[in-house]
């Protein structure tokens, strides 16, 4: 039960962070340039997701659970890792929040200074291409979270609903603003999918590589609050250090370019 | 760059991202856990350490190298 909820909010929340990205370099499209271009884009790199959820979500059944746990494990782990990494620098304050109006403001201005373009069918070249980019990056990587939990839960179709849901809950959104949706606490959610991408990770990686949790699955309710308290503990160190002289005049400063 | 290279780029990117570090951490500790999940001694506890380990390194890193960002732009600011 703990995992079916804890699969659903997972699978969610990394949808609608990645789902609100990819709306607002739509919205930097369609509002600057051609709005029938940009949903071309966004249907088009909806279909390649669904074929590339299609051929790999039924191959991902096939593989043993012990090695796709070991696998996957492994990824998530790596991908958790970093998410954290990123969520804690931002909750010290060591590097610039998450800012949809901002980001929406870069891409609108690359936009309108981009030179306009017919392909075939495309009337603008530039929203058709940045719509389809944006959709089949920031849709991939949920694409892997959503399949590679529910393979490993054993529930692909509960972590599709999720994903579906949240996709739903943005869009539906993102029509009723026509902005982008700078008020989604899009922080706090990263830190927390970071929390769970790190735990299952923990978790399944152990077990595929033979380990025997002690209590079974019962293992992730310690592991999960304990994943969140060392980062909570990363966090409160980390904004010692930025509350340094030096530092606090550079609270925006972005150490690194950041996959979402 | 050629296709192939971006091509590659990007699934590294994707899979390894921006700290090599991590995934060799993860690897290692999952090479771990096997040797010792083939003995008497229990394997469970070594990615939670490998966490504990890898997650403080991959920050204090990225933040020394902020910080050095800084203090370059501090002196910058102050000669000109």
């Amino acid at each position: 039960m703990m995992s079916a909820g804890a699969l659903f909010l997972a699978v969610f929340l990394a949808c609608v962070v990645e789902a609100v990205e990819a709306l607002t370099i739509v919205l930097a499209a369609g509002t600057s340039r051609d709005w029938r271009s940009a949903i071309t884009g966004v249907v088009s790199g909806v279909v390649v997701l669904a074929v590339i959820v299609a051929v790999v979500g039924p191959a991902l059944t096939l593989i043993p659970l012990d090695a796709l746990r070991l696998v996957v494990g492994g990824l998530l782990l790596i991908f958790g890792v970093q998410w954290l990494r990123k969520a804690i620098m931002r909750a010290a304050g060591l590097k610039a929040l998450h800012d949809e109006d901002a980001i929406f403001a870069t891409e609108l201005a690359a936009a309108q200074a981009a030179p306009a373009g017919r392909r075939g069918m495309v009337a603008d070249w530039y929203s058709f291409t940045l719509s389809f980019k944006g959709v089949v990056l920031e849709g991939l990587e949920v694409a892997f979270i959503a399949l590679t939990f529910g393979a490993n839960q054993q529930n692909i179709p509960l972590a599709a609903v999720a994903a579906l849901a949240a996709v739903l809950v943005v869009t539906l959104a993102g029509i009723a603003v026509r902005a982008p949706l700078a008020r989604v606490p899009e922080n706090s959610m990263k830190f927390v999918v970071g929390i769970m991408l790190t735990s299952f990770g923990v978790f399944w990686g152990a077990e595929g590589a033979g380990a025997v949790w002690p209590a079974g699955d019962a293992a992730l309710l310690v592991l999960v609050p304990a994943v969140a308290l060392f980062a909570l503990v990363l966090v409160a160190s980390l904004r010692r250090i930025a509350a340094q002289p030096l530092a606090t005049t550079t609270s925006s400063t972005r150490p690194e370019g950041a996959p979402s | 760059m050629s296709r192939i290279s971006a091509f590659f780029a990007f699934w590294y990117d994707f899979i390894v991202g921006d700290d090599w570090r991590v995934a060799v951490g993860v690897i290692a500790a999952l090479a771990i856990t096997y040797g010792l999940s083939t003995t008497a001694i229990p394997a469970w506890w070594v990615l939670p350490a490998a966490v504990v380990i890898v997650l403080p390194l991959s920050l204090w890193r990225v933040t020394r190298r902020a910080g050095t960002n800084r203090r370059a732009a501090a002196r910058s600011t102050r000669t000109h």
